[in-house]
């Protein structure tokens, strides 16, 4: 039962949250006209609203710490979640992958253009992700600047295209190698620098590339951009906007399972078991003979490879680039689906792309509220479950025989 | 000359007010080694309730010089108690997470203050009203040093000197101090590292405010972005100056502001915020730890 206690806590909060919020939320002046605005009705919900919402924090609190004590008590059964069961049992998880695969292919026949066209964008973000992934998830270094490799594959086919006419299928891998280039030149003078430092000066350098995108008008075309971007061709196939649509997603399915392929690769690789165990320890990594500079270079490198592949397909998508599409907040975006669905976690990755995309466009109404949401989620996530909502399985080795020989 | 005069101070001015704010991101990184990502986000909510206040005791009719007192003094009350509220939500249930995850956590509320503003307020500038007189005696210089610039001077070395006879004579300053050099020993002999982690962050909130509202009054409008510009070239004013140490991010801060002043008086004013980026970028090659930071090595 809730205690009297309790309730006085959450009084407490939620007078707190009310004298917090009141100048914000109640008061809105109108300067110029010299009005001012006051809005009771807000501070009223607020009050509420904390009030409850205090209750769950503590609730979600109390459940994490029982799960700490457990853990430190020894009782760590091997606790395989339930996600983990349907990966591990053939039986559930193939006629699972069937439906899924004909469920992706009859979509575009089944909804609309525009549901194609949003499912294209959701697509474009699980590649994204995935991309991410590689270089938060894995290697463990925090890039805010993500959006730079996107804003060069989209900028690379874009003006390849207008000054030399470069169709889209040969700018998609130079898309892919500027990407490249791009993650070593950020690469080399980050080398050294702690998660922090790195953060923030990954953040600086996607903002470099956005201000130049936006002031290089002889280069860039500036803040108008760049319009009328050639959509893909197929083996010199037009198609009408409904077929480029559909092909466009399928398109992008092609390459989606092309990215899961290469990732999953590399997970399992020498060089990416070398990320997982710079990301958890660096010095003991580099004690046992892992070249730091090759492994953190190579994740930006792989990393920032999709992203140029995916800002060329954007580009094709939309037919029309410029700056404004490549903020910051788009990068952060970009992080919230990795945090969300689970860092390291191609399952988790591809869930957090679909949620965080595809809620915002059905939910239009709440469409305003999606940044404010989006930031709550990065909280809320790291409080209470750090490791996603699908959280990576690390690979490890079973013993079962060996214990049972020493017993006897 | 004039116009070397002229860039020079409008790069002490900057430099003093990204001191203001650069030293709350070095007193909680020198606690807790946490990069306080919302702190621009407070300076910016600093800035709005000097704002609200500030127009609803103009509509009163109070005299300018007591609307300002007020409305700062309001800011710095309600900055500092977003500050605390802050630590208290999204910092302190991972203080012994990874690092990576306070990280994200705090870019988390730094996006959730930034759309709250923006929704509860509005997308638009909003002129905010300089309250700072113009002085009499100002009057031959003004056209290179106005009033108000030589407020915010006087405003920031006042708050140095007195948050360093802070840090270095009282109590919970000496407490501060224990706790950023060993947060663990420090509990050992009975410092209440949580009240410790609590006052660095008002104190940082507040000088945040503070800058908050000198600069809104001196740029004359504010908007709900501000705030993270602002942190970004504050933290790269921290980095410089070696973030931890107190003098480095005020030496930091001015050094930034002289290059920012002159980048865009002598160069070009389109790539304002990339000069600082720039900078930042070749510290941390060349110097990695800071003017005056020391590097430290990791002992295993």
């Amino acid at each position: 039962m809730i205690k009297l206690s309790e309730i006085k806590k959450s009084f407490f909060v939620s007078l707190w949250f009310m004298f917090l919020t009141f100048p914000i939320m109640v008061i809105r002046v109108n300067p110029i006209e010299k009005i001012v605005e006051w809005r009771w009705k807000n501070l009223f919900f607020i009050g509420i609203g904390s009030f409850l919402l205090s209750f769950v924090w503590r609730y979600l609190f109390k459940r994490k710490e029982a799960g700490m004590k457990k853990a430190e008590a020894g009782d760590d059964t091997v606790k395989i979640s339930f996600y983990q069961k349907i990966f591990e049992e053939p039986k559930i998880y193939i006629p699972g992958l069937i439906v899924v695969a004909v469920v992706v292919f009859a979509f575009p026949f089944v909804f609309s253009i525009y549901q194609t066209n949003i499912m294209t964008t959701a697509l474009i973000y699980v590649m994204l992700g995935l991309g991410l992934n590689i270089v938060v998830g894995l290697a463990g270094l925090l890039d805010l600047g993500y959006v730079a490799f996107y804003a060069v594959g989209a900028y690379s086919y874009a003006l390849l295209n207008y000054h030399f006419g470069l169709s889209f299928w040969l700018a998609l891998p130079v898309g892919a190698g500027l990407g490249a280039l791009f993650g070593i030149l950020l690469g080399f003078p980050v080398l050294r620098l702690r998660g922090d430092y790195l953060a923030i000066v990954t953040l600086g350098f996607g903002e470099i590339i956005r201000i130049i995108l936006e002031n290089w008008n002889e280069f860039s075309f500036g803040p108008s951009g760049i319009a009328n971007i050639p959509r893909p061709g197929f083996f010199g196939i037009e198609f009408s906007i409904e077929g480029a649509t559909m092909f466009m997603y399928f398109l992008m399915i092609a390459l989606t399972l092309f990215t899961i392929f290469v990732v999953n690769r590399l997970q399992n690789s020498r060089i990416g078991r070398a990320w997982i165990a710079l990301r958890e320890d660096e010095v003991a990594c580099q004690a046992m003979g892992i070249d730091k500079t090759k492994t953190k270079l190579t994740a930006f490198a792989l990393g920032a490879t999709w992203a140029g592949m995916v800002g060329v397909v954007f580009a094709a998508k939309t037919t029309f680039i410029n700056p404004a599409s490549f903020t910051v907040w788009e990068s952060i975006i970009i992080l919230c689906i990795v945090v969300l669905g689970g860092m390291g976690s191609i399952v988790g990755v591809i869930f957090g792309a679909l949620i965080l995309i595809l809620l915002p466009e059905y939910l239009r109404a709440f469409s305003e509220f999606r940044m404010l949401l989006f930031g709550a989620v990065l909280i809320i996530m790291m409080v209470f479950r750090p490791g996603g909502v699908i959280s990576s399985v690390r690979r490890t080795y079973r013993f079962e025989g060996l214990t049972q020989k020493s017993e006897k | 000359m004039e116009y070397f005069l002229e860039l020079f101070l409008g790069g002490l001015t900057r430099g003093s007010i990204y001191a203001l704010i650069a030293l709350g991101y070095t007193m909680v990184y020198g606690i807790i080694q946490l990069i306080n990502f919302a702190h621009g986000e407070i300076y910016m909510i600093g800035a709005f309730t000097a704002l609200i206040v500030s127009s609803v005791l103009s509509m009163l009719g109070l005299n300018t010089i007591a609307i300002l007192v007020i409305a700062s003094f309001i800011a710095v009350i309600y900055s500092s108690a977003y500050g605390f509220t802050v630590e208290k939500i999204a910092y302190k249930p991972l203080r012994h997470a990874p690092r990576l995850s306070a990280l994200i956590s705090a870019i988390g509320m730094s996006m959730f203050l930034y759309n709250y503003v923006l929704l509860a307020q509005t997308s638009d500038f909003l002129p905010f009203p300089n309250n700072i007189p113009e002085f009499e005696f100002m009057e031959p210089y003004s056209h290179i040093f106005s009033s108000t610039e030589l407020v915010i001077l006087l405003t920031t070395t006042i708050v140095m000197i007195l948050l360093g006879l802070l840090i270095k004579f009282t109590r919970i300053g000496k407490a501060m101090r224990a706790t950023a050099q060993d947060r663990d020993m420090a509990m050992l002999v009975g410092i209440d590292v949580n009240r410790v982690i609590s006052v660095t962050f008002i104190i940082g909130s507040a000088t945040a405010a503070l800058g908050g509202v000198l600069i809104a009054s001196h740029i004359g409008q504010i908007n709900y972005f501000i705030g993270f510009i602002a942190g970004i070239k504050a933290f790269v004013a921290a980095v410089l100056g070696g973030i931890g140490s107190i003098p480095g991010a005020v030496l930091g801060s001015f050094v930034l502001g002289w290059t920012e002043s002159f980048a865009t008086g002598y160069v070009s004013s389109d790539y304002e915020d990339v000069f600082a980026f720039i900078f930042l970028v070749l510290i941390l090659i060349f110097r990695p730890a800071g003017i005056l930071g020391r590097s430290t090595t990791d002992k295993v």
